[in-house]
C-alpha cells in the first residue's frame, strides 16, 4: 500500500462528495437546508450520462448535469422558499423523487458503456514530482475544478461583499430585506447554484468514476456530503479536507484488506466510520450551534409578514 | 385498420373454437406468472437477468407482470396476495429472504405454484426453490485467471461473506491453482451488492497491490471497469460484461434463468410440478461463460472446454478432498467431497485465498 496511490484514490473518492457538499454549503449558508442532495446527485448523474452518450461530448454531459441539477433544485426552491413548505420534509421527498426520476429517464441507458472519457491535463514536470506527482498532479480536470471551487467559494464567502450578503442571508434575512435586497431571489440563486454543483457531483460518478449509468449509483454519497457540511461547520476549506478524509476512509476500507499486512479490523467497522465521525461532530456541536458556525436562520422559510 | 379488425375477429373465433374444443388445454395456455424482484430491473445484474427470463417466458405465451424493489419484509405477503387476486397462477419470488412470507401465502393457496431462491428454509407442498451451481462457472473462470496471471496474484472483489459468494470464491481459487499452483487470490469485501464507486475503488486497490487479474462477485460492472483502466485483466459476473472493457475482459460467469423459468411453466402446464429444490448449472445453461477474450491462448480455451464437459459429465469433481482451508484446517478429508448442503453452509476460505471472512 503506497501512500501516494492511497492519497490519489482518496482524492478521486472524495471529489463527487466535495462537489455535492460545496453545493449544499451554498444553500445552507443562504438559510435553506436541502436534504434532497442524494436525489439531486442522481438526477445529475443520469442527465450527465444521457447528454454525454447522445452527444459524444463529456463536457456537454457535465453542463447538462449542472443544468438539470439546478432545475431540480429550483423546483425544490419553489416549494420551500415561495410556498414556504417544510424544508426537511420537502428535501426528503426530493431524495425519493430524484431516485425515481433518474431511474425512469435512465432506464434505456442502463449498462451502456460511455464512448468518451474525461481527459487528464498534462501537467508536465509537476506529474513527476515525488509523492505529489502521483497523488495530486495526475488527476482528471474535474478534480482540479472542484479544488479551485472550494478555494474560490471560501474566498467569496469571507472576502467579498456578496459573500457577506450570503452570510447574512442565512443568519438574518430580515436585515437584508430591510436594506432593500430581495431575499427570495437570492435564496433561489444559491439553491440553484448549489444543486447545479450537486448535479455535477453525481455526474462525476456516472461520467468519470465508473463511466456507466446504474440506478441508485450514488449509494448514499449525498447523505455523506450533507453530513460533511456539518462536519466542516459550514467552512469550504474544511470541507475540502473533510472530503479528502472521507475519501481516505473509502480508499482504506479496501486497501487494509490486502496483502501480508492485512488488517484484522472488520471491514464492517471501517465502512461505518464516516457516519460515526459525523454523529460525533453533531454531538459536539449540538450544544454550541452558534459557535460552530451554523447559519442561524437555517431551515426556516423567510416570511416578511411574521418578522 | 381493416386488416387488424380481421385479425382480431379471427383471433376471437379461434379462441372461441379452442375453448369449445379443448377446454382444459386452453385453460392451461392461459397461464399468468408474476415476478417479485428485490432490486430494480435496471441493476444490470441479478434482477435484470430475472427480468430477461420473464420476457423469455412471455414469448412462450405466458402473461407476466412484475414488481421491482420489494424489500424482504412482510410486504411481500401483500404483493403476492394482490397478484393472486388478479388471477396469477405462478409466483416467482426472486430473493432468498422472501421465503417465510412466500410460505404463508403458499399454504393459504394450495392450488397455486410458487418459486423462490434456495437454500430452502420455509418449505411448502407448492413451493419449488431454485438456484444455479454458480461455483462450477467460477471454477472455469479460475482456470482462465490462473493461466493468464503473470504476477501470480489475482484479485477478487466480493460483495457479502455469504455461502454462495464464498463457494464461488473457493471454486475460483481451486480452478486458478489447478493450472498454476503458485497463485494466491486476494479477496476484498465491499459489504455491498450495489455500490459502483466502491467496487471500482476495490478493484483499483487490488491492482495497486500487485494483482493483474481481477474477478468479482458484485451486481455491477464497476470492478471490471476499474481493472481495465489500470491495465489488468478482468473477469465479469452475473451478466456478460465484455462490452464494458472489450480489450480487457477475459470471460465471466453469466446467469440465464430462461431454462428454469421455461421448465417451471412446462411443469405447471403438464402437471408434473413437484416441490423441493432445483439447481441449474452448466448442463442446462443456467450458468454459462461469457465469450473468451481472443488473448486467451488456444490451449487454455481447450482446457476450459474440456473441464466444462467433464463437470457436466460428472467426471470432474474439484470439491473432492483433501482440501485445506487457508487457516490450515482440513475441511474436506481425502476421499470425501461436498454436496449442495455443505456448499450452502460454507464458512471457510480455501488454501490460496489471502484474506479472511469478516465476522
Amino acid at each position: 500500500m503506497s501512500p501516494d496511490l492511497l492519497l490519489a484514490a482518496a482524492i478521486v473518492a472524495g471529489t463527487p462528495i466535495l462537489f455535492a457538499a460545496l453545493g449544499e454549503l451554498l444553500a445552507e449558508r443562504a438559510g435553506v437546508i436541502n436534504l434532497g442532495l442524494e436525489g439531486t446527485m442522481l438526477v445529475g448523474a443520469v442527465s450527465g450520462f444521457i447528454v454525454a452518450a447522445e452527444t459524444g461530448s463529456i463536457w456537454l454531459g457535465v453542463v447538462g448535469s449542472a443544468l438539470s441539477g439546478a432545475l431540480f433544485g429550483l423546483a425544490f426552491a419553489f416549494l420551500t422558499i415561495t410556498l414556504r413548505m417544510n424544508q426537511i420534509v420537502t428535501g426528503l421527498g426530493f431524495t425519493i423523487l430524484g431516485g425515481g426520476l433518474s431511474a425512469y429517464f435512465g432506464s434505456g441507458y442502463v449498462g451502456r458503456p460511455l464512448p468518451v472519457s474525461m481527459a487528464r491535463p498534462d501537467l508536465g514536470t509537476l506529474a513527476d514530482v515525488p509523492f505529489l506527482g502521483v497523488a495530486l498532479f495526475r488527476q482528471d480536470f474535474l478534480v482540479y475544478i472542484v479544488l479551485a471551487l472550494a478555494i474560490g467559494i471560501s474566498f467569496y464567502i469571507y472576502r467579498t461583499r456578496q459573500g457577506l450578503v450570503l452570510r447574512a442571508l442565512g443568519n438574518s434575512p430580515d436585515v437584508l430585506d430591510m436594506l432593500g435586497m430581495n431575499v427570495t431571489a437570492l435564496r433561489y440563486l444559491y439553491v440553484g447554484l448549489g444543486t447545479a454543483l450537486a448535479g455535477i457531483g453525481g455526474a462525476y460518478l456516472s461520467l468519470v468514476t465508473t463511466p456507466t449509468w446504474i440506478e441508485n449509483m450514488t449509494a448514499g454519497r449525498g447523505w455523506i456530503a450533507l453530513a460533511l457540511v456539518i462536519f466542516a461547520s459550514w467552512r469550504p476549506l474544511w470541507l475540502m479536507f473533510g472530503a479528502c478524509l472521507f475519501g481516505l476512509v473509502e480508499a482504506l476500507r479496501f486497501r487494509m484488506q490486502i496483502g501480508e499486512g492485512a488488517s484484522t479490523i472488520d471491514p464492517h467497522f471501517l465502512s461505518m466510520l464516516p457516519y460515526a465521525a459525523t454523529v460525533l461532530v453533531l454531538v459536539l456541536i449540538s450544544g454550541a450551534r452558534a459557535r460552530m458556525n451554523a447559519p442561524v436562520a437555517l431551515g426556516t422559510a423567510y416570511d416578511r409578514e411574521s418578522r | 385498420m381493416k386488416e387488424t379488425k380481421h385479425q382480431l375477429l379471427r383471433a376471437v373465433l379461434l379462441a372461441g373454437a379452442a375453448v369449445l374444443a379443448f377446454p382444459l388445454t386452453a385453460a392451461a395456455q392461459d397461464l399468468k406468472a408474476a415476478m417479485i424482484y428485490v432490486g430494480p430491473v435496471g441493476d444490470a445484474g441479478w434482477t435484470y437477468r430475472h427480468d430477461v427470463a420473464r420476457q423469455c417466458i412471455e414469448e412462450q405465451g405466458v402473461e407476466t407482470a412484475y414488481v421491482e424493489t420489494v424489500p424482504e419484509t412482510p410486504d411481500v405477503v401483500n404483493v403476492q396476495n394482490d397478484f393472486l387476486s388478479q388471477g396469477y397462477d405462478m409466483i416467482f419470488a426472486t430473493a432468498f429472504g422472501y421465503q417465510p412470507f412466500t410460505q404463508q401465502v403458499a399454504q393459504a393457496n394450495p392450488d397455486k405454484h410458487f418459486f423462490g431462491i434456495t437454500p430452502t428454509i420455509a418449505p411448502a407442498d407448492n413451493i419449488l426453490n431454485f438456484y444455479g451451481k454458480l461455483w462450477d462457472g467460477r471454477y472455469l473462470t479460475g482456470l482462465v485467471a490462473g493461466a493468464m496471471t503473470e504476477s501470480n496474484k489475482i484479485g477478487f472483489v466480493a460483495a457479502q461473506p455469504i455461502p454462495t459468494v464464498i463457494a464461488g470464491l473457493n471454486a475460483f481459487t481451486l480452478g486458478a491453482r489447478a493450472v498454476n499452483p503458485d497463485v494466491t487470490v486476494e479477496v476484498v469485501w465491499t459489504l455491498s451488492w450495489y455500490d459502483p464507486a466502491a467496487e471500482k475503488q476495490a478493484a483499483t486497490a487490488l491492482v495497486e497491490g500487485g494483482a493483474d487479474v481481477i474477478a468479482q462477485h458484485q451486481d455491477t460492472p464497476s470492478a471490471v471497469i476499474g481493472a481495465s483502466e489500470k491495465g489488468a485483466w478482468a473477469i465479469g459476473s452475473e451478466s456478460d460484461m465484455t462490452a464494458f472493457a472489450p480489450e480487457r475482459v477475459l470471460t465471466g460467469t453469466v446467469w440465464d434463468w430462461c431454462p428454469f423459468y421455461s421448465k417451471a411453466v412446462e411443469m405447471v402446464r403438464d402437471g408434473s410440478f413437484a416441490p423441493g429444490e432445483f439447481y441449474g448449472g452448466l448442463d442446462d445453461g443456467t450458468v454459462s461463460l461469457a465469450p473468451l477474450n481472443s488473448a486467451v491462448p488456444a490451449d487454455v480455451a481447450t482446457q476450459v472446454k474440456d473441464a466444462q464437459a467433464a463437470i457436466i459429465a460428472g467426471e470432474l469433481d474439484y470439491w473432492a478432498g483433501p482440501i485445506v482451508s487457508n487457516e490450515g484446517n482440513e475441511v474436506v478429508a481425502a476421499g470425501a467431497t461436498l454436496g449442495i448442503a455443505d456448499i450452502n453452509g460454507m464458512n471457510w476460505l480455501v488454501e490460496g485465498v489471502s484474506g479472511s471472512l469478516p465476522n
